[in-house]
C-alpha cells in the first residue's frame, strides 16, 4: 500500500509511468483555425431506416451525420422531409426572427434593461425545426437555448421580454432569472437553472402520457456538455427500460461555457453513439441543416407515437456567440472559429435553399429581415410599457412569498409581514423603488 | 380540527378497524388512495412484484396493475426526475427510496426541482409527489441503513416533511401527504414498522397488536399535515418529539415519573408552532429529542423559535437530546443512539431546579 498511496508513493521503476490525459481543444485564442478534420459526410448518403427499427440497428447512424442539404442548397436523399415552399418559409422566418429577437434582447443587457440575456446565434434551426415537426401539444422540456421553440410556436414576443425585464406583466412574478421562461400553454416546460434535470422529467413525462393511454409525446433538450450529468444517465436507461415516448436531444454547441464538447467526451465517441449502450435508437444531424433536423425530430416522433421508444438525437452544431451576457468567449477559443465552422450559418442555408429551388430571392430576404427586426422593436416598445428591471415598474412586494406552497404556512405569513414593515421602515415603498 | 376521525376508532357500526402495524398501514393508505384517485402511481425499486423490501407495498401491483405500481431501475436521481415529470403532466406520484441513507443522489431533483417548481414557475406547473421513505436507526443498520437526514429537508422551502410514530398516525398522514399538492417527503421510523420501541434494546420487543394505536381504520381517513399531537399531558415540562423517540420519551417519562408533556410533531413543515408555543408557556421546561445528529439538526430550529416565542417563560436552558455528531456506528449503536439513559440525564439536569 506504500506505493502510489498520496504524494509519498514512488513510481516502480521496472513499469513505464502512467500519464494522465486533459483534453485540450484544437484552437486557443490567436490561432488560425482550421476544421478540416471535422467529418462531414455527403448530404443525403445516410440511410433512413424504418421508424420500428430495433434499436441495435443503429450502429452505422450514430457516427455519421444525416444531412440534407447540399452546397448547391437543394435537399437531397432518404431524409429529405419534402415540406412545401410555404411551411420552409415559415420556418426560415422563425429562425430569423429568433435571431432577431436574440440581438435586441442581447443589446438590452448591454443597455442595462436587464440582468442577463443568452443567445442561440448558429442554433437557430435545431430548436424551431423541431417545433415544426412536432404537434402543438407535445410537450418540450428545453434547457435554457430553445427559446426557438416559443417563437415557433407563435408565442407572444412581448410576453417573452416581460419575464426577460422581470416587470410587471411578467407572469412568472420576476421570480426567474430572465429567460427561463415557463410557458404551460406552448408546451414548454419551467426551465430551470440546474442543468439536465429537465431530461428524467420529461422521461417521467412521457411515461405519464402512456400510461394513461394518451397520444402526446415529449420532448428535451440539453447540450453536449450537460450530457456529463448523472440525470443523463438515468433519463436515457428510464427511456429505454420503459420505452417512453420521449425525443431526447443533445445540442452538441462544441462548446460548455469555456470548456470544448471533449470534457464531456466527445474525442472518444460521438453523443449519438451513447444511445448504442442504452439500447434506444440514436440520429446523428447536422444540427445547422434545417430540413435535416425536421426530418430527424419527425421520423423520432413517429417512433415514439408508435409505441417504438425514445430517439436520442444529436444535433452537430457550433456556439457561434458566447455563452451568456456575462461570457467573453474571446479568452478561450479562437475568433475565428464561428466563420471558419464547416457546417455554416442555418439560417443562410435555408434561405439559398429557398433560392435554389425558385421560392425565395435576396430583395425578400432582406425584406423579411427588415420586417422581424421591425416586429421585434415593437415588442419591445410595448413590453417596456410594463417596466425594465430596476425602473419601477415590477410586481407587487407581496407576490414574493406566493407559491412557495399551495398555501402559505405561518412562517412564511409571519415573514411576509416583517418584510412588509421592513418596506414601511425604509421610507420609500416598493412601488417607488 | 385536526383529524377526521377520533384517535381510535369508537364503536361506531361503520368504523370498521383492524389491527395493523406500520407497514400494513402504509401499505393500506396506499391501497386507498389508488382505489380513490386513477393518478395515484407508486414507483421504486422493487416495490412492484416484489412488493417492497420492507412489503410496504405488497400486493399493490397484482391489484392496480403494472402501469400504476412498477420497479424501477436503481437510481435515485432517476425516480425522483422521472416523478417530478409525471406530476408536471398530471400524475401524483408515489415514489419510494429504499432507504433515507440513499435519498442523496435525488437531492437535486428535490431540493432545485420538486421543492421550487411551483415557485418559479409561478404555478403553472406543481409537483404534487410524495416520497415515502424509511428512516432512522436502532436495527444495527450501521452507516447506510439508519440516517435521519430530515433536517436537509425542513432547510428547503417548498418542501412539507412528515414523520408518522404509529400505524394510525402513518395511514392518516400518508393519506394527507398523498391528496396535497405540495412535494411530501414522508419519512417512515423503519425501527417501529412492527412495533414501538421504548429504547430499552436489551428487553424484549413489543408489537403493535397489543398497542392503541395499532387499531386502525380499514378505510379512509386523513390526519391533516401541519398538526402535532399532545401524546401525553404534562405541566413539568415539554418535550417536542417525533417518530421513534416518540416512544423512548414516553418510556422514560413513565420510567423517571416526571408529569412532562410528550408532543409528537408528527409534521416538521409546515410546523404546528401553536401547540408547541401554548405547552411550553404552560410548563417553562423544553426538552427536544431527535435521532439525527445534533448540529444544524432540527433540533436546533425548534430551540431557536421556542426561544424567540417563550423566552420568558423559560425557567431552564432548552436541552436538546440528539445523536453524537458522527457518522451512524455499527458496533457502537446503542452508544450513540439517544436512548434512555441520555434523555433521562437531559432530564435530571433540566429540572434540576424545579
Amino acid at each position: 500500500m506504500s506505493n502510489g498511496s498520496g504524494t509519498n508513493g514512488s513510481a516502480r521503476t521496472n513499469l513505464p509511468p502512467l500519464t494522465l490525459h486533459v483534453p485540450e481543444p484544437k484552437f486557443r485564442p490567436g490561432d488560425a483555425v482550421d476544421f478540416a478534420e471535422v467529418d462531414v459526410p455527403a448530404a443525403g448518403s445516410v440511410r433512413r431506416p424504418d421508424t420500428a427499427e430495433a434499436a441495435s440497428g443503429f450502429t452505422d447512424l450514430v457516427y455519421t451525420l444525416i444531412r440534407v442539404l447540399d452546397d448547391d442548397g437543394k435537399a437531397v436523399g432518404p431524409w429529405n422531409p419534402r415540406l412545401s415552399p410555404d411551411v420552409v418559409r415559415r420556418m426560415l422566418r422563425s429562425m430569423a426572427l429568433l435571431r432577431a429577437f436574440d440581438d435586441r434582447m442581447f443589446r438590452a443587457q448591454r443597455q442595462g434593461k436587464t440582468s442577463f440575456y443568452m443567445k442561440a446565434l448558429g442554433e437557430e434551426a435545431v430548436a424551431v425545426a423541431a417545433a415544426y415537426a412536432l404537434d402543438h401539444d407535445d410537450m418540450c422540456f428545453p434547457s435554457y437555448r430553445q427559446q426557438g421553440l416559443l417563437i415557433a410556436r407563435g408565442w407572444s414576443l412581448v410576453d417573452m421580454m416581460n419575464q426577460i425585464y422581470s416587470n410587471r406583466g411578467d407572469r412568472l412574478q420576476g421570480k426567474q432569472l430572465p429567460i427561463m421562461y415557463s410557458v404551460k400553454d406552448a408546451g414548454f416546460f419551467s426551465i430551470s437553472g440546474n442543468l439536465t434535470t429537465q431530461y428524467p422529467q420529461a422521461v417521467g413525462w412521457a411515461m405519464a402520457s402512456a400510461a394513461k393511454g394518451d397520444t402526446r409525446i415529449a420532448a428535451a433538450w440539453c447540450g453536449e456538455g450537460s450530457t456529463a450529468e448523472g440525470d443523463f444517465h438515468a433519463a436515457c436507461t428510464f427511456a429505454s427500460v420503459y420505452r417512453a415516448p420521449v425525443i431526447l436531444n443533445i445540442v452538441n454547441n462544441q462548446w460548455a461555457i469555456s470548456s470544448f464538447s471533449g470534457f464531456a467526451g466527445a474525442e472518444a465517441t460521438t453523443f449519438a453513439a451513447r444511445a448504442v449502450g442504452y439500447g434506444i435508437a440514436g440520429l446523428r444531424v447536422d444540427g445547422n441543416d434545417a430540413l435535416a433536423v425536421y426530418a430527424a425530430t419527425e421520423w423520432a416522433a413517429e417512433r415514439a407515437r408508435t409505441n417504438q421508444g425514445s430517439t436520442l438525437i444529436e444535433h452537430f452544431t457550433y456556439r457561434a456567440e458566447g455563452h451568456s451576457t456575462s461570457d467573453d468567449p474571446g479568452q478561450y477559443r479562437s475568433e475565428g472559429e464561428p466563420n471558419a465552422w464547416p457546417l455554416g450559418d442555418p439560417i443562410r442555408r435555408l434561405k439559398e435553399h429557398l433560392i435554389a429551388i425558385g421560392e425565395w430571392d435576396e430583395e425578400r430576404h432582406a425584406a423579411q429581415d427588415k420586417e422581424v427586426a421591425e416586429e421585434v422593436k415593437a415588442a419591445q416598445k410595448e413590453a417596456e410599457k410594463n417596466g425594465i428591471l430596476g425602473h419601477g415598474l415590477h410586481q407587487p412586494l407581496d407576490t414574493l412569498f406566493d407559491g412557495v406552497f399551495e398555501e402559505m404556512p405561518w412562517h412564511l405569513r409571519e415573514q411576509q409581514a416583517q418584510m412588509l414593515a421592513e418596506e414601511t421602515a425604509s421610507g420609500r415603498p416598493w412601488d417607488k423603488k | 380540527m385536526s383529524e377526521i376521525l377520533p384517535e381510535t376508532a369508537e364503536a361506531g357500526a361503520e368504523a370498521t378497524s383492524s389491527r395493523m402495524n406500520m407497514i400494513q398501514a402504509i401499505n393500506s393508505a396506499l391501497d386507498i388512495m389508488m382505489d380513490r384517485d386513477p393518478n395515484v402511481i407508486v414507483m421504486g425499486e422493487d416495490v412492484g412484484y416484489f412488493g417492497g423490501v420492507f412489503r410496504a407495498t405488497a400486493g399493490l401491483q397484482a391489484k392496480h396493475g403494472k402501469t400504476r405500481v412498477f420497479d424501477t431501475p436503481i437510481t435515485e436521481c432517476g425516480i425522483i426526475g422521472v416523478a417530478v415529470g409525471m406530476g408536471a403532466y398530471g400524475l401524483r406520484p408515489v415514489p419510494e427510496i429504499q432507504f433515507a441513507d440513499y435519498i442523496y443522489p435525488a437531492l437535486d431533483q428535490l431540493v432545485s426541482e420538486a421543492a421550487r417548481l411551483r415557485y418559479r414557475s409561478a404555478g403553472e406547473f406543481t409537483s404534487p409527489i410524495t416520497v415515502r421513505s424509511p428512516f432512522g436507526g436502532g436495527i444495527f443498520g450501521g452507516q447506510t441503513h439508519s440516517q435521519s437526514p430530515e433536517g436537509i429537508f425542513t432547510h428547503v422551502s417548498g418542501i412539507k416533511t412528515v414523520i408518522p410514530s404509529t400505524p394510525y398516525d402513518a395511514k392518516g398522514l400518508l393519506i394527507a401527504a398523498i391528496e396535497d399538492n405540495d412535494p411530501v417527503l414522508f419519512f417512515e421510523p423503519k425501527r417501529i414498522y412492527n412495533g414501538p420501541f421504548d429504547g430499552y434494546w436489551d428487553r424484549p420487543t413489543q408489537n403493535w397488536s397489543k398497542h392503541p394505536a395499532g387499531d386502525v381504520p380499514t378505510g379512509y381517513y386523513r390526519i391533516e399535515l401541519g398538526k402535532a399531537k399532545v401524546v401525553r399531558a404534562g405541566g413539568a415540562l415539554t418535550i417536542l418529539a417525533y417518530g421513534t423517540m416518540v416512544h423512548v420519551c414516553t418510556a422514560v417519562v413513565a420510567a423517571a415519573g416526571v408529569d412532562a408533556e410528550i408532543i409528537d410533531l408528527r409534521t416538521l413543515i409546515p410546523l404546528d408552532i401553536e401547540t408547541i408555543e401554548a405547552s411550553v408557556k404552560k410548563t417553562g421546561r423544553c426538552m427536544i429529542v431527535h435521532e439525527a445528529t445534533r448540529t444544524g439538526g432540527f433540533g436546533a430550529e425548534l430551540s431557536a423559535l421556542v426561544q424567540e416565542r417563550c423566552f420568558y417563560h423559560l425557567e431552564a436552558p432548552i436541552e436538546r437530546v440528539t445523536g453524537f455528531d458522527t457518522p451512524y456506528p455499527h458496533s457502537l449503536e446503542w452508544a450513540y443512539f439517544p436512548g434512555p439513559v441520555r434523555i433521562t440525564e437531559a432530564l435530571k439536569k433540566i429540572m434540576k431546579d424545579a
